[in-house]
């Protein structure tokens, strides 16, 4: 299976998109599209700025050039006011939760609704129900969001994500740190509300195994780049020396696993010519 | 650094911080009021913001109410005017210290908080969370907290007054024997409503504004660290104690210099 690039079925399209924090390039001219109601996945190592992406897409920070366009609107460019109806359709997870600590579960995951529709308590509380049965969370309802593991505080926050039923949803990370059960747990929701209710997932993970099981098409960025992208299939047969290193997991390869630093030798001999020196005076 | 280079980099430093505190005061205030959800939300504020103040500052006032009868005292009789006593204290407390005195309370045990809070709730992606589910954070939730401070402090200085002013009957009139009839009566002769307790309320009011909003700006400005937290705390308390106590001379200046 091979999707187009672009089409009118992708809910977002990002043209040449550039942003750089400070003097360090995070991004450098990247285009890519999320097609609708299919889960795409964005891997990378860490700190590469996936989060960053998913930031530029929810508006909250601005590229420094290029287009980020949701069902043909240009995010950056719009006013306060059309960013914030734009945002009510989408909705995202981050990665520590996130949770108001001044709520409790039920609370949290009423806000949303509470915030953006009129509906009765009544009703209110058969959604947040039914939610938090998808979470297998109904009897935290009471407990305070300190009160959860980490795992569970993941569980409620993709509980309140999905609470108004979004467009799109935004996932930070939602595999590091689980649990294999609640791992699972979340692997089939994200399958199933883009399979179920058609909404469009982009997953952002280093967790090659788990990506690769639920996306529907994949991106792999490295080096302010998009090095690769295609079905997991795709991905997998892949020959390019950089995806192929990242794919398998290794630390020798194209991407440089340490963080730019001076040769461990000429710095281990350097340290000691100076204690050598220091122990001369 | 060059001490040229430093001045100027703080300089520039202090002008685009002053910038975004009135970006933010602008942007949190300035928007179409919607009583069914603000209301609750400042009730709620008024009550962690100013009702949990109140016994720090009913104790401190009751305390400062009995020191000074007790020094006033001390000092008139030797002149055979302890019948001044009663407006001594009033115009001390209602002119000077109830206002300068609560606001310097109120930034340590209210403004320390709610720069911790917001800082925390930006630290957590609380507040970006907030902007994604498209809830503006300027309007729910630092709208509301420099309501309630706002609100809330030329109150607790009015109550700061009343105690000090009953302190000072306690240890003056029950304690050291002052008439009561003459505490009360010459009290009231010399206290005049424009002069002395109007001024008092402008000053509380002034101080409300600038110790609630160098906290909810040191709050949601910090760096979303422990360190940019407990620094961001410290500089709120520093700043608003600061800028109080020079604030309350110049308007002392303005109000009762001839």
């Amino acid at each position: 299976m091979t999707l187009p690039v672009t089409t009118l079925d992708n809910l977002i399209e990002i043209e040449n998109l550039t942003f750089t924090r400070g003097e360090r390039i995070i991004f450098n001219d990247i285009s890519l599209s999320i097609p609708s109601g299919k889960v795409t996945a964005i891997m990378g190592p860490s700190g590469i700025g996936k989060t960053t992406l998913l930031r530029l897409i929810g508006g909250q920070i601005k590229p420094n050039s290029g287009k980020i366009l949701f069902s043909g609107k240009n995010i950056p460019s719009l006013s306060r006011h059309d960013l914030y109806e734009t945002r009510k359709r989408m909705s995202m997870l981050f990665q520590s939760g996130a949770l108001f600590t001044d709520m409790n579960v039920y609370d949290n995951i009423a806000f949303p609704i509470r915030e953006h529709t009129d509906l009765s308590e009544n009703i209110i509380e058969k959604i947040v129900l039914m939610k938090l049965e998808a979470v297998g969370l109904r009897g935290a309802r009471d407990l305070q969001p300190n009160e959860l593991s980490g795992g569970m505080a993941r569980r409620v926050a993709l509980a309140r994500a999905i609470a108004l039923e979004p467009e799109l949803i935004l996932y930070d990370e939602p595999f590091a740190g689980q649990d294999p059960i609640s791992m699972g747990v979340i692997v089939s929701l994200i399958r199933s509300l883009s399979d179920a209710l058609g909404l469009t997932s982009i997953v952002v993970s280093h967790d090659v195994p788990e990506v690769m099981s639920i996306a529907d098409y994949i991106y792999i960025i490295a080096e302010q780049k998009i090095i690769g992208h295609g079905t997991p299939d795709q991905i997998r047969q892949d020959e390019s020396p950089l995806v192929k290193q990242f794919v398998q997991g290794k630390a020798d390869g194209p991407v440089p696993f340490h963080y730019q630093a001076p040769s461990y030798q000429s710095e281990l001999i350097q340290l000691s010519s100076e204690v050598h020196g220091r122990g001369k005076i | 650094m060059l001490p040229l280079q430093l001045l100027g980099r703080n300089t520039l430093a202090l002008i685009s911080g002053l910038g975004r505190a009135v970006i933010l005061l602008l942007s949190a205030l300035l928007h179409k009021p919607n009583p069914r959800k603000d209301i609750p939300l400042l009730l709620q504020q008024l009550y962690s913001v100013g009702v949990k103040s109140l016994i720090i500052i009913v104790v401190s006032g009751g305390f400062i109410g009995m020191v000074l009868a007790l020094q006033g005292y001390t000092i008139l009789v030797g002149y055979g005017a302890e019948a001044s006593l009663g407006p001594m204290v009033a115009l001390s407390l209602l002119r000077e210290l109830g206002p300068v005195v609560s606001a310097l309370l109120f930034a340590g045990r209210a403004g320390s908080a709610l720069t911790a809070e917001i800082g925390l709730m930006k630290a957590t992606e609380q507040l970006s969370s907030l902007e994604m589910m498209a809830v503006d954070p300027l309007r729910r939730v630092i709208a509301p907290r420099f309501w309630a401070g706002f609100i809330s402090l030329p109150l607790l200085a009015a109550i700061f007054s009343m105690v000090g002013i009953l302190g000072a009957h306690l240890v003056g009139v029950d304690w050291l024997g002052v008439d009561a009839g003459t505490f009360w009566s010459v009290m009231q002769d010399q206290v005049d409503f424009n002069k002395d307790i109007l001024n008092g309320i402008i000053k509380s009011v002034v101080f409300a504004f600038v110790v609630t909003w160098i906290a909810i700006y040191k709050g949601y400005d910090c760096e979303p660290t422990s360190e940019g937290i407990s620094r961001a705390t410290t500089s709120t308390v520093v700043q608003s104690s600061l800028l109080v106590l020079a604030l309350d001379f110049i308007l002392t200046a303005l109000m009762f210099a001839r």
